[in-house]
């Protein structure tokens, strides 16, 4: 058996078929539309070749600037929120009581829609009907903000819902990562004196440290691609207010007919998501992963 | 390594997405007792006329295929229903690939001239006689004096109105300009929204202005700006801009406008929450035969037209509007001729059926003096007789990038985020660019 798995045209044979898979569905599909950021196309009619020149309008594009900072602005609330969610799970691994009911009402977001979400949070957002103005107005405030409508607040009124749509699966993550640790070196801790806070800073996570990267990672990464609460809630608006890079590339290539400048925003996107991922995997690389 | 992967098919899943998302979204077809069609030949048609959201039309549709499956056992027709969205989407992504259906739906102008630009259309001239639509309604789906698309339905823009909150307050429905604005007055200092307007979708606040620009520049104001024999900086399109301001700065509007969508604000006035709302003659339907809309709300809607501007140029019978959605014949279709006879049948029977089943205007000539119809839309369609003028909308008039200028500056103005000049300005500029 051992010979036969170290054998390279068997290796080759068996990923031959996931690769193969790989290449059609990823990387082709990546490479033409790279291919069709060459070209100005409406998506219908023939396309031309214009060189580079959809990526130069791109590098000088204002909106896909904002749109940009928009989505690094997600990507720094998710991330920031991604403490909220560690804190949540660290209560919810030490054993209180009721923490397995909690643990599945904080799992129920990850249920739903997205688009459902984005319906609900936006009767939650209705300026005059909407649960938030009323508790606002309970507590007697008079000029309730206009959530989505208002330019200035839509893009963070968007940030809630979504935080909180990822809160199950990040708990989750961090949940489980800590059940793992083992029962022991806690108790040796606690025979050792050290507080429970001491337990929670000095050795839960440092030994969960590998899944806070992921985790990271996965934020960042997550919230430069957002699109469907975004696209739902406000599309983008009001006068691109909320856009990112996603819901700016659905609208050049979907409603304005510029497939080829789409597709050279979702290169961009590539591009970005790509450097970060990078990034992120320099900065938080450490020498010695705990082993346990 | 992994992790790398793992993030770039998440980027990546993006961009597929976009591309495949089109194509997954949900289908329904008419008619699972046709599956077995045989050597009969088949007739694909996409529409978007759900059966939930749009039950009204979807049953004329599905009433007009039986029949005429029946009167041509040769021919199987073969439904494909989407939502609006969707819908555009899809056709997008189908004349991408070449793939149209022989018979679908499309909207005029702007929207339309891509395709037809595209060679995805066929001329409909040997089907589409002029004298059988409504004057004008043809020539917005004719490119070079020639139809690609037959219409459908045709659509003016009345005010409707609640007239019991009406009574409360003492008011009548405004026919000058400034009782217009003494009926907001009244409303906003008594708390009651004046008018609910969905501006998150932007051309509902669009017609508010094109209405002002009507009737203070007349009707050539803002279709020679647009048009490019005049300019969008005319005082009269200025002047419209500041009126939206003023009538901004009045809370005229429902609080929060530019982050509803339609849909949404029109729940405010089926609601009774809004006193006015403006939208097409589509909307009919909601208050004169929609079984789900109580009578008791229906018997409070009234409807007057815009009102006129002292000392402007538009007059009263001056109306935003214009053909709704039409049937166009896939180039590419091998059928064709089976498609366009099916055309033509849809369009003549849907001219008969649709105001009394589905009180939805066709954009065939309709004679009223059978029937029994609702009285509202008698009166519509007189109205639509006594049209001095029809203004297409202007956002389907425009390319879709200068529409999106257009659109923009209008919420940006609804906003209060750009002054009336430059309102104007930009809008110029997007559209001296164009040519």
């Amino acid at each position: 058996m051992k010979n036969v798995m170290s054998n390279k045209y068997v290796i080759a044979l068996y990923t031959l078929p996931a690769l193969l898979l790989i290449l059609t569905l990823i990387y082709i599909p990546i490479a033409l539309s790279g291919y069709y950021g060459l070209m100005d196309w409406d998506g219908i009619g023939e396309m031309t070749f214009i060189g580079l020149d959809n990526y130069i309008t791109l590098v000088q594009d204002k909106m896909f600037w904002t749109s940009t900072y928009h989505s690094f602005l997600l990507a720094i609330f998710s991330t920031a929120s991604l403490l909220l969610y560690l804190v949540i799970s660290l209560v919810l691994a030490s054993k209180i009581k009721g923490s397995d009911l909690l643990r599945k009402i904080y799992l129920i977001p990850m249920l739903l829609s997205s688009v459902a979400i984005a319906q609900l949070w936006m009767k939650i957002f209705d300026p005059t009907n909407g649960m938030a103005n009323k508790l606002l107005e309970m507590f007697g405030v008079e000029n309730t903000p206009i959530w989505l409508a208002d330019p200035e607040i839509a893009l963070y009124a968007i940030f809630i819902p979504i935080i909180w749509q990822f809160a199950g699966f990040y708990i989750l993550i961090y949940y489980a990562a800590l059940k793992n640790v083992p029962d022991e070196i806690i108790e040796a801790a606690k025979i050792d004196g050290a507080s429970s806070f001491q337990i929670a800073y000095k050795i839960k996570l440092p030994l969960i440290s590998g899944i806070f990267k992921v985790t990271i990672m996965l934020a960042v990464v997550g919230s430069l691609k957002y699109f469907d609460l975004i696209y739902v809630m406000t599309g983008g608006g009001p006068n691109g207010a909320s856009e990112v890079m996603a819901s700016y590339m659905y609208k050049e290539a979907f409603k304005l007919n510029n497939f080829g400048y789409g597709s050279a925003i979702g290169f961009g996107l590539l591009v970005i998501a790509l450097f970060m991922t990078w990034l992120i995997s320099k900065l938080t690389k450490s020498k010695d992963d705990v082993q346990f | 390594m992994k992790k790398k992967a793992f993030s770039s098919v998440m980027t990546l899943a993006l961009a597929g997405g976009l591309i495949l998302g089109g194509c997954s979204s949900s289908t329904g077809s008419s008619g699972d007792e046709k599956a077995s069609s045989g050597d009969k030949t088949v007739v694909k048609m996409m529409h978007l006329w759900p059966e939930g959201s749009s039950n009204a039309q979807y049953t004329i549709v599905d009433d007009i295929i039986n029949a005429y499956e029946k009167e041509h056992p040769d021919v199987d027709i073969q439904t494909e229903i989407l939502g609006n969205e969707q819908y555009k989407e899809k056709i997008k992504v189908l004349s991408a690939s070449n793939e149209l259906p022989d018979v679908g739906i499309t909207w005029a102008a702007g929207y339309m001239k891509p395709f037809v630009d595209g060679k995805m259309f066929a001329p409909l001239d040997d089907i589409a006689k002029e004298d059988n639509f409504v004057a004008g309604t043809l020539d917005a789906f004719s490119v070079d004096e020639k139809p690609y698309a037959v219409p459908l339905e045709l659509n003016i823009t009345p005010v409707y109105y609640n007239k019991e909150i009406f009574e409360k307050y003492n008011l009548e429905a405004p026919k000058t300009y400034d009782e217009f604005l003494n009926v907001v007055e009244t409303l906003a200092d008594n708390k009651v929204t004046p008018i609910t307007l969905g501006n998150k979708d932007r051309w509902t606040g669009s017609m508010w202005y094109m209405y002002l620009a009507d009737r203070i520049g007349g009707p050539e104001a803002l279709n020679n700006a647009i048009n490019r024999s005049g300019s969008f900086e005319d005082p009269a399109l200025v002047q419209a801009a500041e009126e939206i301001e003023k009538l901004v700065k009045m809370n005229a509007f429902v609080k929060g406008y530019n982050g509803l969508s339609n849909d949404e604000a029109k729940g405010y006035f089926m609601n009774e929450q809004a006193a006015m709302y403006m939208m097409a003659t589509w909307e009919l339907p909601n208050y004169t035969t929609t079984p789900d809309v109580s009578q008791e709300f229906k018997d409070k809607v009234g409807y007057f037209k815009f009102p006129t501007y002292e000392g402007g140029k538009g007059d009263i019978d001056s109306y935003v509007g214009g053909p709704g959605v039409g049937l166009f014949v896939s180039e590419q279709s091998k059928v064709k001729d089976e498609a366009k006879e099916f055309v033509s049948y849809l369009v003549e029977e849907w001219g008969k059926r649709s105001v009394v089943d589905a009180g939805v205007i066709p954009a065939t000539v309709v004679d009223t003096s059978n029937g029994e119809l609702h009285p509202m839309y008698i009166d519509i369609l007189n109205d639509l007789g006594n049209a001095t003028n029809l203004t297409l909308y202007a956002d389907v008039q425009m390319s879709a990038s200068v529409a999106d200028v257009h659109l923009n500056q209008i919420q940006a103005l609804f906003g209060g985020q750009t002054t009336p000049e430059k309102f104007a300005k930009t809008q110029e500029e997007a559209l001296a660019a164009e040519k």
